[in-house]
């Protein structure tokens, strides 16, 4: 108790004794601090975190991607190996193969998904009865995680005791199971495109719906008066004034699929064969499966600044859109 | 005041009363409070280790934790962890193949002072899990692990099938022999042949389950099965990693193309990223006449109230035209070198080493390697596996062990895959392939590669 006593004695005495001129104190200081300041004092505990998980990693990747690093194998010793591990990607057949296989995914999906997503939303643009119901039922999928939709459509999908397959049976006369959507080569690649719309072409409709909404209705009603059909309003005002959200909705859903990982390794692990091994599967199985460091990491920049530059590319095409 | 000291007197005796009882109900482990964890595949036998492992808490009052991995994420998981340098596992039960790398990057503790000390032989293990799971470099005295789970492929039949005799008189008519496991991959072949689309008690059978995994070993280590039989190799066993010639021979190329043909002729339709699980559901629910598996699965399958017991079968994997070989599976104990625990992971070896506790890991469904358990002559009939576990044991060959065997591995799964289940070029094109693979993974770790 007197030990206590000591300790807590002179913190009393600066309590009493000290605390209101300090606080005065700090309150001028707060008050002769610039807005520059304050504003700087707001905006570092992000600037922290985000040199400390982006940018610092980013670098240490760079300073990876020119060495020879193999954490397997991490008593060999370390090389700087210049471009070679570059150099060895952009001439390796399998990642173009893999690139042209993303690519034919991110552009089907996406095409896919904004034809779907657009459908819905000038459906659920109109009021009907159950409208409330039926957008939230369309909306569920995309509140799933990747995983539970990849593991449940792999269920649906059996040959033998999935539904899907009993489906398409029931449509063709195709015995259900003659065919594996997943396990086929013919298949699998729509598989997955498949997959994916069912689960984001609602994310393409949120947006649309916004974009369909911001138009004034005075339009449409000075496009009545010109006797202007459906089909003309359609043409003239929806589809024109709606464009800048399609394309946004278009960029989100391509930077997104482009890195599409998790839902496509549980459908298929890439399979059968390599026919659906997008390059983030590639580079996921050369980092944490290979260990194969350096080559991974010159694989990540490789893509980050493809999709950087192209990504850079579509938001000024975007914006010239919008000023017209 | 004398209130108050009532209250003390009261209140010392409730906590001398805590402690008796927390000591009758906790053993000495609740008084130390020491824990060691131990990290392995989250299957069957794992379950087993637990109830094994509570008699080593008894004696020694350590507390056991577990850290169970499915076995499709098991790989990745624990050499993320220890190639970072965690101290999340104090012992591991690593998979044969991680031996090379950990023992090069010094990541279980080398366990040969430890093994003299406490005369623990590895003479008195069986010698296929000695080389297996303990030794690197492979057939020299350096121990890095004690071989802790023995495993091998093997097959299980449903005998009840077999045993009909309007089966068995349709089979003879169409093939002029008797039905019985196969010796050979032909017999095996033609029996799966026969169930496939057959119709048992009103339900269409299929002929063989057999592993086609695509993520991590699935079909690597199912059509090594074939392959070895067939004449493969991983090198010349006179010039290390020379693999021109002898990996893709013509021999093993006719291997692969068995191992194609059994899948198209012979499996369920959508078997095309199957592994260990989805070859247990297929059996168990009464849709495969032959399964592929680990024979660590089997102890729990003989239980099984729908297709164990009588009803269920085992044999060896059969013979190629080249020999008479089987995949080895199962894995070592090691301990972690990062552990803070080392001593009493050492003290969990010393424990585990023992004939007694041995016996009763056999017994409880795990697999002992020590050869007093397993040459006992009453091993044969103490499970009906236990026969041709023993057999298998005799003929097993393992993967690569290098510290580069993941590239190895998933070299060989995209181009095993990508000829058996995506139909891609040929057998001979998929086997030249790998070789060219698994030459600049060796060139990558300095390592000298004859190309004849």
């Amino acid at each position: 108790m007197d030990t206590m006593t000591t300790i807590l004695q002179p913190d009393h005495a600066t309590i009493r004794g000290v605390s209101k001129p300090a606080k005065s104190r700090a309150a001028r200081r707060v008050h002769g601090l610039s807005d520059r300041t304050i504003a700087w004092l707001f905006v570092a505990p992000t600037i922290a975190l985000l040199l400390a998980i982006n940018i610092f990693p980013l670098i240490w990747m760079i300073r990876l991607s020119f060495t020879n690093l193999n954490l397997s194998m991490s008593y060999l010793p370390l090389r700087f190996v210049g471009l070679d591990n570059f150099r060895d990607i952009l001439s390796d057949e399998d990642v173009w193969f893999r690139l042209q296989t993303t690519a034919q995914f991110v552009i089907s999906s996406v095409a896919l998904q904004v034809v779907v997503g657009f459908g819905l939303a000038l459906l659920i643009n109109r009021q009907f009865r159950g409208h409330s119901f039926w957008t939230t039922i369309i909306l569920l999928p995309m509140m799933l995680s990747p995983a539970v939709v990849g593991n449940f459509w792999t269920l649906l999908l059996q040959p033998q005791i999935g539904p899907f397959n009993y489906l398409i049976s029931l449509f063709t006369g195709v015995p259900p199971s003659s065919f594996s959507m997943t396990g086929q080569v013919s298949l699998a690649p729509w598989t997955i495109v498949l997959v994916d719309t069912w689960m984001w072409a609602p994310y393409v409709m949120l947006i649309c719906l916004a974009g369909l909404r911001s138009i004034p209705d005075y339009i449409y009603e000075a496009a009545e008066v010109d006797r202007a059909s459906a089909w003309r309003q359609f043409w003239s005002i929806t589809l024109p004034m709606t464009v800048p959200f399609l394309m946004l909705a278009v960029l989100f859903r391509a930077i997104e699929n482009f890195k599409m990982f998790d839902m496509v390794n549980l459908l298929t692990s890439g399979g059968p064969g390599s026919t659906t091994e997008l390059v983030s599967i590639s580079l996921k199985r050369a980092a944490f499966e290979k260990w194969r460091t350096g080559y991974s990491s010159a694989l990540a920049i490789i893509l980050f600044v493809t999709v950087f530059g192209a990504a850079n590319i579509y938001v000024k095409t975007l914006n010239k859109v919008k000023q017209r | 005041m004398r209130r108050l000291g009532w209250l003390r007197s009261t209140a010392a005796s409730a906590v001398v009363a805590a402690a008796a009882l927390g000591g009758l109900g906790g053993g000495q482990a609740a008084a130390q409070g020491k824990q060691l964890t131990l990290c392995w595949a989250a299957w069957d036998p794992a379950n087993a280790l637990v109830e094994l492992g509570k008699d080593f808490t008894k004696q020694s009052g350590i507390e056991m934790k577990y850290e169970f991995v499915p076995w499709t994420s098991y790989a990745d998981r624990f050499l993320n962890e220890l190639n970072s340098h965690g101290k999340l596992c104090d012992l591991i039960i690593g998979d044969s193949q991680w031996i090379g790398g950990a023992a090069e990057n010094k990541w279980y503790v080398k366990l040969n002072d430890f093994f003299d000390k406490e005369k623990i032989s590895m003479d008195d293990f069986v010698p296929a899990t000695v080389v297996g799971y303990s030794q690197w470099p492979k057939n020299t005295p350096n121990y890095w692990a004690l071989p802790a789970m023995a495993d091998a492929v093997g097959w299980t039949y449903r005998k009840d099938w077999f045993a009909r005799p309007e089966i068995q008189s349709a089979f003879k008519a169409k093939y002029g022999r008797d039905l019985a496991p196969p010796k050979t991959y032909d017999e095996l072949k033609q029996i799966g042949e026969f169930f496939q689309g057959h119709e048992i008690d009103g339900k269409k059978v299929y002929g063989a389950y057999i592993f086609t995994e695509r993520g991590s070993e699935g079909i690597t280590m199912g059509v090594t099965n074939v392959l070895y039989n067939y004449g493969f190799a991983y090198d010349n066993p006179k010039k290390p990693y020379q693999m021109q010639g002898i990996v893709n021979s013509a021999d093993a190329a006719k291997g692969l193309e068995f191992y194609k043909e059994l899948y198209k002729c012979c499996t369920a339709p959508g078997m095309t990223n199957a592994y260990m699980q989805e070859g247990l559901d297929a059996f168990k629910s009464g849709q495969v006449a032959m399964q592929m598996n680990w024979f660590a699965f089997f102890p729990g399958l003989y239980k099984d109230p729908n297709v164990g017991g009588d009803k269920i079968g085992f044999f060896v994997n059969p013979a190629g035209p080249k020999g008479h070989f089987t995949q080895l599976g199962g894995q070592g104990i090691s301990v972690v070198a990062t552990s803070d625990h080392k001593d009493d992971a050492l003290a969990y070896i010393k424990w585990f080493a023992q004939p007694a506790v041995q016996q009763k890991w056999w017994q409880i469904g795990g697999y002992s390697a020590l050869k007093a358990v397993v040459d006992a002559p009453d091993f044969p009939k103490s499970a009906a596996f236990a026969p041709q576990f023993l057999e298998s044991m005799g003929i097993v060959k393992d993967f690569w062990a290098e510290p580069s065997y993941a590239q190895l591995l998933l070299d060989m799964q995209k181009r095993v895959h990508d000829y058996v289940v995506a139909d891609k070029g040929t057998a001979q094109q998929a086997l030249d392939l790998l070789v060219k693979d698994w030459t600049k993974v060796f060139k990558e770790q300095g390592k000298e590669v004859a190309s004849q």
